[in-house]
């Protein structure tokens, strides 16, 4: 036991290392683009520095935050509907082989029609509001969900099938006590794939036509050559992408922790 | 003495997925035995001789077969009979505490598991797991494990034990101490075992009776009562006698 908690700490020491390196490299690289830029001097238009993005960060911070709601809602909304929908679909089908063998290629279908093509069309049927939205988001975040949750499911460990089948364990109880919870780790890995997509879902619907939202603002930030704050915009939209990722990473930990009876 | 145990002219031949119409692998033929009330018997040959198939037909995981079984003057095909059933591998939960994987059988019969785990306390004393009740399976020793999920196989409210190979899996060292300690319970409960083994010196060690097999197809060449008292001890295994049971089992193993 002491043994194994002191190559712990050896670990946990060098993760933090690890950690610090990418902020390294990322530090590294805002300053040399910095200096590129004025030393070179490239327009802002052209390429604005990163003090010039953070400028336009602050001068439109009230209307880039009401866009990003917007924005935000419509990723949550949309990705919220995706893992209630993947999670009864990966169970419908890691349980039933025939609904698995009839829809799975149809998902598959769906996955292959690029979603640059149904912006537009989603738009002329259901206008400019919430729901093309949302479902584009649906579109491109249910998949992953559904796959991994689903593949995950499919993992069989015979002998224990067999014994919990002599202990008289029906075959959705051994499916409960032990396919579902052994697929969590799966389930999450295919959420995280989800959640970054659910922003990028969100801006290229706004893209065709928006009202509010990063997307539009995006737009109008490039047809009007502020590129600063076409910057920024990016830069928000990173951020809340990472923020996701990390808010799915944290209920994951939480969920995982709490699976011990 | 009651017979609880009976098998009658069992055969079973294997079809794989491409031969459906051909003849067919014969994994047993012609197997006849019977196991009696509070009897210790082992089935012992070598690997692929049928005998975890043979196990597993009476657990009625398999209704694949001619001839019969009967469990208590029942057969497993067309009615679930309750049998306590242990593999090699422990099948242990990984996100369970020790406690709850051992209660998991009282759990699926919806028994009450708080009177349950009340009187588990002496059982969990006697099967060396006291103060490990939380621990997940992965913090246990492989021994410790094997104990666990024996004690879950105790309390698949069976009235019989079919054992496959529960120490296939440990170093010898564990493995001797699994046999002693297995053998003091045992002789305290004297619950009715069918344990499944390619080791001879434990089938005769443990066993009451030990019936050995041949493969391809898996039948039973022979068995020999092993007239050791209990309790046993370490020394039987060094006499005489233990040698000559030894040597008529092997005889009986490598004549083919």
């Amino acid at each position: 036991m002491k043994k194994s908690k002191s190559t712990e700490k050896k670990n946990k020491s060098n993760d933090v290392g690890l950690k610090g390196l990418p902020f390294l490299l990322g530090g590294l690289f805002i300053i040399l683009w910095q200096l590129a830029v004025d030393i070179l001097k490239i327009q802002p238009y052209i390429l604005p520095g990163p003090v010039d993005v953070m400028k336009a960060l602050y001068k439109e911070r009230i209307l880039l935050l009401s866009h990003t709601i917007v924005t935000l809602s419509e990723a949550l909304i949309g990705f919220g509907i995706a893992v209630v929908l993947g999670v009864v679909l990966g169970i419908l089908m890691g349980y039933y082989n025939i609904i698995r063998r009839m829809f799975y290629p149809l998902f598959v279908i769906s996955q292959t029609i690029p979603l640059i093509v149904l912006t537009p069309l989603f738009a002329i049927w259901f206008g400019f509001g919430l729901l093309p939205k949302v479902l584009i988001i649906i579109l491109g975040c249910f998949f992953p969900i559904t796959v991994a949750f689903t593949q995950s499911l499919l993992k069989t460990d015979e002998d224990m099938d067999e014994l919990l089948s002599v202990m008289g364990a029906s075959r959705w109880k051994s499916f409960l006590l032990v396919r579902i919870p052994q697929a969590l780790p799966g389930l999450f890995a295919g959420l995280r794939i989800a959640v970054t997509y659910s922003i990028m879902g969100a801006v290229i619907s706004e893209w065709v036509g928006a009202q509010k939202g990063l997307g539009i603002y995006m737009t109008r930030a490039m047809t009007s050559f502020k590129t600063a704050v076409l910057f920024a915009d990016v830069l928000i939209i990173v951020l809340l992408s990472m923020g996701l990722y990390k808010l799915v990473e944290i209920i994951e930990r939480k969920i995982t922790k709490n699976i011990i009876y | 003495m009651n017979k609880i145990i009976e098998i009658t002219q069992l055969n079973k031949v294997y079809y794989g997925p491409e031969d459906r119409e051909r003849e067919g692998l014969g994994v047993l033929s012609d197997i006849n035995m019977r196991v009696d009330d509070n009897e210790f018997v082992s089935l012992l040959g070598p690997s692929g001789c049928g005998k975890s198939t043979l196990l597993k037909l009476i657990a009625g995981l398999d209704n694949d077969y001619e001839g019969s079984i009967s469990l208590r003057g029942k057969n497993p095909k067309n009615t679930r009979i309750p049998v306590c059933y242990m593999l090699q591998k422990d099948c242990l939960i990984p996100w369970r505490t020790m406690i709850s994987n051992i209660l998991l059988p009282i759990e699926i019969r919806k028994g009450n598991i708080k009177t349950a785990k009340e009187n588990l306390k002496s059982l969990i004393a006697e099967f060396g797991l006291a103060g490990f009740e939380n621990y997940r399976p992965s913090q246990l020793s492989g021994g410790m494990r094997q104990r666990a999920a024996l004690l879950r196989t105790y309390l698949m409210d069976g009235e019989i034990m079919l054992l496959d190979e529960p120490f296939g899996a440990l170093d010898e060292i564990t493995r001797m101490q699994m046999q002693d300690w297995l053998i003091s319970v045992w002789e305290k409960h004297r619950k009715t075992v069918l344990f499944v083994t390619h080791d001879i010196d434990e089938a005769i060690y443990l066993s009451d009776r030990v019936i050995a097999m041949s493969n391809i197809p898996g039948t039973i060449v022979g068995e020999i009562c092993i007239d050791f008292k209990r309790p046993r001890t370490r020394d039987m295994l060094l006499c005489t006698q233990f040698n000559e049971y030894k040597r008529s089992l092997m005889g009986l193993l490598t004549n083919d």
